[in-house]
């Protein structure tokens, strides 16, 4: 299990800041969207590509490259966000999502953005992509890992317990499963819509090696997503929905959202100021 | 091309056919990886497949497997996945819709027993829709195979092809069509026979049947011709319009619903390009149903003596 040093803290909880103001930017240019499952993923999305991912922003296709499937397709423009700020592509293009001709659609889509792994948005294929993409990398002899972000509600999909069950049994030691645990799906409480249950337990009981961790907090994601396993790894991450921005954690039906600008304007502020605090820290530290 | 009908069988079957080409390309070329859904045994790819390591049995989960094929082929794989015809249509299309044709991954599917030939597994696994399935899906190759070589030889050519793939074949063996070695282009129909009074155009089990029927149709005066249409799609759109031209009357055979398939095909060519009068020999809009093939075959009207029947009527629309 890897320990984070104080200096990439700092800048992984900086990058993860950044991640928020620039989805939420994303959205205000449209003035809706599934802000609610895009923040509870950004302290992952600044791990990965801030910290673990052995990537090229030069050379998305570089095939020995760590890859990445957002199989919760819809949380796009956080990755779109994380990959913008990684220098895929120019920040001013995040604010062309889902306009037509986009680089930039509302679900993950490979042949359109400089960057993206897979393309996604039917939940619960991502898994079997990924569990392939891992297979491919191990049949070629390429050192590379798979990493996999699933919602909660996405493991309602049989097909994640189908791909669980192949990656356990195909020993695909390559890829670390990030279960974006944030309680909520598109009608309501994960426990109301279909109880997941224990999804550390679960994933133990396919084989998986398995822990849960603060999903908003980069160090223990960190130490998560580093343990050495000989199994396919499964963090749970316990996030808060729609995180980084109050009111829209205390709003219930946060999966998708419609606001005016001036709310926009408000939340992008508020973000602004915790990065600023942040870094104030930082340089008192 | 070179055809060898004469009415009589293939020696070999098409699982003696899959248990020698599927190892042969993945030992060949170091990108090809074959997955199953535990029916490898079924195709003859199992005492092979059960340690190589390019055999993966992804156990009973279609929708994982054709996913998994997809991430293979982004990894720069080249998948080839099977099972029944049923399960690797309905089972997964949604995953060979997405992770695949629209993710822009290439894979083969593999669809064995389609239509009668799932026989005494009855309707639950008969599918008479997967090429309506899959002719639905942008993009995709829909081959519904006629002959132990064109399979071999269609099947070596799929890998190196973009896209979906989707090929139905038999496990048992057929009438033998064409010479061993035989080379196919795909998406070209082969014209089995020549004839001036009807074209039946005709694709899977249903080709010989159609070849045995010209034969019957010419002792009573009438020259039919036969085309082997193999690839339903993309359907050799020129080939049904010369055909059409050159004898007026037209019969699509097919062992499949007479909605989304070749009589489909064939009709969308014709309507656009040569309104002529068609008649088909294909399931009715209905469910599959378990027994011997021969009983099958009269029961879904599926027999050289319905297309006969069918010839004569579309000669009588002239």
């Amino acid at each position: 299990m890897g320990k984070l040093d104080k200096q990439l803290k700092f800048e992984l909880e900086k990058l993860a800041c950044e991640i928020r103001i620039a989805t939420v930017e994303t959205l205000a240019a449209r003035g809706f969207g599934h802000i609610g499952g895009s923040l509870s993923i950004a302290d992952a999305l600044a791990v990965l590509y801030g910290g673990l991912m052995r990537v090229d922003p030069k050379r998305p296709q570089w095939e020995e490259r760590d890859k990445l499937v957002c199989s919760k397709g819809h949380a796009g423009p956080a990755v779109y966000a994380a990959l913008a700020l990684k220098g895929y592509f120019p920040r001013e293009e995040l604010k062309t999502l889902n306009r037509p001709g986009t680089k930039l659609p509302s679900h993950c889509d490979r042949n359109k953005t400089p960057g993206v792994d897979m393309t996604t948005g039917s939940l619960g294929q991502g898994s079997s992509l990924a569990c392939g993409m891992a297979l491919g990398d191990r049949l070629l002899g390429r050192d590379a890992k798979t990493y996999l972000i699933l919602g909660d509600g996405e493991c309602d999909e049989g097909q994640v317990w189908e791909a669980a069950m192949f990656a356990s049994a195909k020993k695909l030691d390559n890829m670390v499963w990030l279960i974006d645990w944030n309680k909520k799906q598109l009608d309501g409480p994960v426990k109301e819509i279909l109880d997941t249950l224990d999804f550390e337990a679960k994933f133990r009981a396919f084989g998986f090696d398995a822990v849960t961790v603060d999903g908003n907090d980069v160090e223990a994601l960190y130490e998560a997503m580093t343990k050495k396993s000989d199994r396919p790894l499964a963090v749970v991450m316990d996030t808060v929905k729609g995180k980084g921005i109050r009111e829209v954690e205390e709003t219930l039906s946060n999966h998708s959202m419609t606001e005016d600008k001036e709310v926009f304007d408000r939340w992008i502020a508020g973000l602004k100021a915790d990065r600023d605090k942040l870094v104030e820290r930082g340089a008192e530290a | 091309m070179k055809t060898a009908y004469t009415g009589e069988n293939d020696k070999r079957t098409f699982k003696e056919a899959c248990a020698s080409v599927i190892p042969e390309l993945c030992e060949k070329d170091a990108r090809v990886v074959y997955l199953d859904a535990d029916l490898m045994s079924c195709i003859g790819t199992y005492k092979w497949g059960k340690d190589a390591e390019k055999a993966i049995n992804c156990g009973i989960a279609e929708a994982n497997m054709v996913g998994v094929a997809c991430g293979l082929s982004a990894a720069g794989m080249k998948p080839i996945v099977h099972s029944f015809g049923c399960f690797s249509s309905r089972r997964c299309f949604d995953q060979a819709f997405l992770s695949g044709g629209y993710a822009k991954n290439d894979v083969t599917i593999l669809g064995s027993d389609p239509g009668v030939c799932a026989g005494f597994n009855g309707g639950t696994h008969m599918p008479f829709e997967d090429m309506a399935l899959y002719r639905a899906l942008p993009g995709a190759t829909v081959i519904d195979i006629s002959d132990i070589s064109q399979f071999e030889d269609v099947l070596r050519q799929s890998v190196d092809r973009p896209g979906v793939k989707y090929i139905r074949f038999p496990r048992k063996n057929c009438v033998k069509l064409y010479e061993d070695g035989a080379h196919f282009e795909i998406g070209k129909g082969v014209v089995l026979r020549e004839g001036a009074d009807a074209v039946i155009f005709a694709s899977g089990i249903m080709a010989a049947k159609a070849m045995k029927a010209a034969e019957t149709l010419k002792n009573e005066g009438i020259d039919a011709a036969v085309v082997d249409m193999f690839t339903v799609k993309p359907v050799d759109a020129d080939l049904v319009e010369t055909w059409a031209k050159k004898t007026g009357a037209v019969v699509t055979c097919e062992n499949h619903n007479r909605i989304g398939g070749l009589t489909s095909a064939v009709s969308e060519v014709l309507a656009a390009r040569r309104p002529t009068p068609l008649e088909y020999v294909a399931v009715e809009d209905v469910f599959g149903e378990v027994g011997p093939q021969d009983y099958l075959e009269e029961a879904f009207a599926l027999t050289e003596g319905h297309i006969v029947e069918q010839v004569r009527k579309a000669i009588a629309r002239k």
